[in-house]
């Protein structure tokens, strides 16, 4: 984000010398021909030599150059937190899609890439995509790569590959020359021999140079006489001793102790620039009995409090910048948080916070488009915590509008599927899932021949979990009708609509999967529907006539999903269940069950609940034509015909097992011939 | 009050200069008094008695200028400490950004001192401040007076910094310890602006 670009680091402000005019020369081609001089650029040197200003520099003059460039200015850690971001939030496309619109990305830095092999890896990608695509990259270190411990080989001869540069210390004369120049700036006026005194120290880091400055600056500041050359000196030699305790300057002289330099403009002491840090008691009474009155306390109270503002000031700023980064990765817009770097606010961290909730709001809106009009979510409205309103209204617009996926049928009710042994595993399996939907036996999969009562069970479930819950929280629908608005979904080319409807749900209940095996995009869009909804703890319910990995068509990733939770069987009605269900339904119909047709019909060889009720309608319709009650005469004379009405049932002695034990009725003789009626011949 | 001010670009620190009567509260503003220059000072206010104790309290604006674009003001305030003004040393204590007690090290005021220092906290938790967040910082006065009347550094830093805060002896009369004392609150008060910010 250009933002970032600090307006300071131009090529204007940048103090060329002996050190970095090779580097400055080189980086200057690159923003005047992005991509096309040295790609990469690597530009390595030690600490505050003005990396960053020449990588920013870069940056600056090639968006003047060509207004409409998109510069990017990354540190290696920012980039990298912006990447974890973007995947944790699973919108790893906006990060990308906001580097590779880069024309110029500068990454900072970058020395942080040691041991760190996943980050290489993926450095290695994005520079090479933005290579293809025509970006400039440049990239700063403390150090050449080679030297970056652990780096990837084939990372390396990347940036190897384009221009790898040092930048050295400045000389003296670009020492001087830049103190001159930072004193020009805040309009300064130390003398010539005072800057020779700051430039002819031991300091060659620009960026502590420029502390030294800093530090005369703030005593000039405060002192009504101009800085001598001497009093400078013996400013730096006081301070020389605070900066080689923080490691970074060289050891200088022992510093005064509490001391009147006698060279200061009045009132000018130097004491200990930092005292220890609390809790610390802090022995002042050895200087006492030699107090001084002329020292300017005052002066270096100032000193110090400047500074701790300064260093506090960064931090909050940095904060504000570091939730542009991390939010302007994500694609949001980070219009509020600019305006708050630039006039500031009462409370930039209420202000932050604030607008962190705001996009927590976005997202849930945004969640809940997706869930609606999936193809709306996208909307840029979504990313602008200052179109709040319109999201909402956007929503409830899209809410008002939406249609919700099939309701399971009012005619099947759980309590009227009759539990017996041939349908326990599955009734039990049902009732837990009814009780806890999406943590056990999911999927659960109940298989039986057709007719058995898997499509009354499955719709008994769905009416259980959709009990007290919102419209469309469970969706219940036949592969059929599945099949079918598939097909209509892409005629009227709303496929993403069509599937929100159904990742919307909490419980997925598909009757017939075993359908599915003749439509590969069905296939595929069940499959994603299915681990959409498994992701997110959605209780998945279906049915098959066949158990899935023996259904023709299916593919084996569905089968192995679909038979990833539970499949129970559903056999064919057992006596007990047999009579359950003919009792229940003469009971429904006549009020009556009359004991011994119960147990006349309960002995015939149906293979599934259908096909007994089947026979028990014929029965109750031919009662009714006949104005009499339901009775084993009846249900003989229509299933055996009327000669059979008034004797007594007779089989052929075959028991055929309840289980199935012969698959097909046709298979089986059931009327056999009177004995008496057959002609025996003797053949013998 | 607001330490910091982002929208009118201002960072005002108020600091309180507690502890008992005649432990040197007017005298450390005092000193700080004639050593700021005359255009960073305002007009030092001072009600006292007239055996030169504190009335009311003392209060000393400064003007520190701008820093990083924030006009960056100190407001000194000393409170009485003579027991029976309790109301005024709440009243003074409202907002405060940061605490410098001054005890006197003189070993018959240790009472005293711990009187004042139960009465610091309390009059704060009154406030809703926990004195364990407030910037806090133990200066022991009188250190130039004959050591056979003072208690020593660490007799003091026993009976009076079981917080462990930041402490420094001085001697205020003289000025010793008198601009390290006001560093070192400032410097804790100023850190306070980049602690995690509540939630």
């Amino acid at each position: 984000m250009t933002a970032d670009l600090n307006p300071r680091y131009t090529f204007d402000t940048l103090v060329v010398g002996a050190g970095n005019r090779l580097a400055v020369a080189a980086a200057r081609s690159v923003a005047d021909h992005p991509a096309t001089a040295h790609n990469p650029l690597f530009v390595y040197s030690d600490t505050g030599l003005g990396k960053t200003h020449l990588l920013m520099a870069i940056g600056q003059a090639a968006r003047q150059l060509s207004p409409s460039l998109v510069v990017e200015y990354v540190t290696l850690d920012e980039f990298v937190e912006a990447y974890h971001a973007a995947v944790s939030a699973g919108d790893t496309d906006a990060f990308h899609e906001r580097y590779k619109s880069a024309g110029v990305l500068l990454i900072d830095d970058v020395q942080f890439l040691a041991h760190r092999r996943e980050l290489q890896t993926e450095l290695l990608r994005f520079t090479a995509e933005l290579q293809e695509a025509g970006s400039q990259v440049v990239l700063s270190s403390d150090r050449p790569p080679s030297e970056i411990a652990d780096l990837d080989d084939r990372l390396l001869a990347t940036l190897a590959g384009g221009l790898v540069i040092d930048i050295g210390p400045p000389d003296l004369e670009t020492r001087l020359a830049i103190l001159n120049r930072r004193a020009d700036e805040r309009g300064v006026e130390l003398g010539r021999d005072v800057l020779r005194v700051v430039a002819e120290g031991e300091t060659t880091n620009v960026r502590e140079l420029l502390g030294v400055l800093n530090r005369l600056i703030a005593f000039q500041a405060v002192s009504e006489h101009p800085l001598t050359p001497e009093a400078a000196r013996a400013l730096l030699d006081g301070g020389a001793e605070g900066g080689a305790r923080r490691g970074s300057m060289p050891p200088g002289p022992e510093p005064p102790d509490l001391e009147v330099l006698p060279d200061l403009p009045e009132g000018i002491v130097v004491a200990d620039p930092e005292p220890e840090p609390p809790p610390v008691v802090i022995d002042s009474s050895a200087g006492m009995g030699q107090a001084d009155d002329t020292g300017d306390e005052f002066g270096l109270f100032l000193s110090e409090v400047t500074r701790t503002v300064e260093e506090q000031m960064d931090r909050w700023q940095g904060r504000v910048r570091d939730a542009i980064n991390h939010w302007s990765a994500k694609g949001y817009r980070t219009d509020r948080l600019e305006r708050l770097l630039e006039r500031g606010a009462e409370d930039p961290d209420a202000t932050i916070r604030a607008f962190e909730r705001d996009i927590a709001t976005l997202r849930t809106l945004q969640h809940q488009m997706a869930e609606c009009d999936p193809e709306r979510a996208g909307d840029p409205v979504f990313r602008d915590p200052e179109a709040l309103a319109e999201a909402e209204e956007a929503v409830q617009r899209a809410e008002a509008t939406f249609e919700p996926p099939p309701a399971p049928s009012e005619a099947f009710a759980l309590r009227d599927f009759v539990e017996s042994g041939s349908t326990r595993v599955a009734l039990q399996a049902a009732k837990t899932i009814i009780e806890e939907p999406g943590v056990q036996y999911n999927p659960l999969v109940l298989v039986g021949p057709s007719g058995i009562g898997k499509t009354h069970l499955l719709h008994g479930i769905g009416r259980e979990l959709a009990r007290g819950r919102p419209v469309g929280w469970v969706a219940c629908v036949s592969a059929q009708s599945f099949m079918d608005e598939l097909v209509q979904a892409i005629d009227d080319n709303r496929i993403p609509t069509w599937r929100a409807r159904y990742r919307r749900a909490h419980a997925f209940l598909l009757d017939n999967v075993d359908l599915l095996g003749a439509s590969d995009r069905a296939q595929d869009e069940l499959f994603f529907l299915f681990n959409a909804l498994l992701e997110a703890d959605r209780q998945l319910v279906f049915t098959s006539t066949l158990p899935p990995r023996e259904v023709n068509g299916l593919n084996d990733r569905l089968v192995s999903r679909l038979e990833g939770g539970l499949v129970a069987g559903l056999d064919v009605p057992d006596e007990t269940l047999r009579r359950d269900v003919l009792v229940r339904q003469f009971m429904a119909r006549v009020g009556r069950a009359d004991e011994e047709l119960v147990s006349y019909l309960a002995h015939q060889p149906v293979e599934s609940v259908r096909s007994l009720l089947g026979l028990a309608q014929k029965i109750l319709t031919t009662a009714d034509a006949k104005g009499a009650a339901p009775s084993v005469g009846i249900a003989r004379e229509v299933l055996e015909g009327p000669a059979a009405a008034g004797r007594p049932a007779r089989t052929s002695g075959v028991v055929v097992a309840p289980s199935g034990g012969v698959e097909s009725r046709e298979k089986v003789v059931w009327d056999w011939p009177n004995p008496a009626d057959r002609i025996i011949e003797d053949l013998g | 009050m607001s330490l910091i001010n982002f929208t009118t670009r201002e960072i005002t620190c108020k600091i309180v200069y507690y502890g008992p009567g005649r432990s040197g509260k007017t005298t450390n503003l005092q000193y700080v008094f004639d050593r700021v220059p005359s255009n960073r000072r305002g007009r030092m206010v001072s009600l006292a008695t007239q055996s030169d104790r504190t009335l009311f309290f003392d209060f000393l604006p400064l003007e520190l200028g701008s820093i990083s674009g924030f006009t960056t003001r100190f407001q000194l305030y000393t409170v009485p400490g003579q027991v029976y003004y309790n109301a005024t040393r709440k009243l003074v204590l409202q907002g405060a950004d940061g605490v410098v007690f001054v005890a006197d090290s003189q070993a018959r005021q240790l009472d005293e001192n711990i009187e004042s220092l139960q009465n610091l906290q309390q009059n704060l938790l009154e406030q809703g401040v926990d004195v364990r967040t407030l910037p806090l910082v133990m200066q022991y006065n009188k250190q130039g007076l004959p050591s056979e009347l003072i208690l020593s550094e660490e007799e003091l830093e026993d009976a009076l910094n079981f917080r462990a805060a930041p402490a420094l002896t001085a001697d205020a009369l003289e000025g010793f310890g008198v601009f390290e004392t006001l560093k070192a609150v400032s410097e804790a008060v100023l850190r306070k602006l980049s602690e995690d910010p509540a939630p």
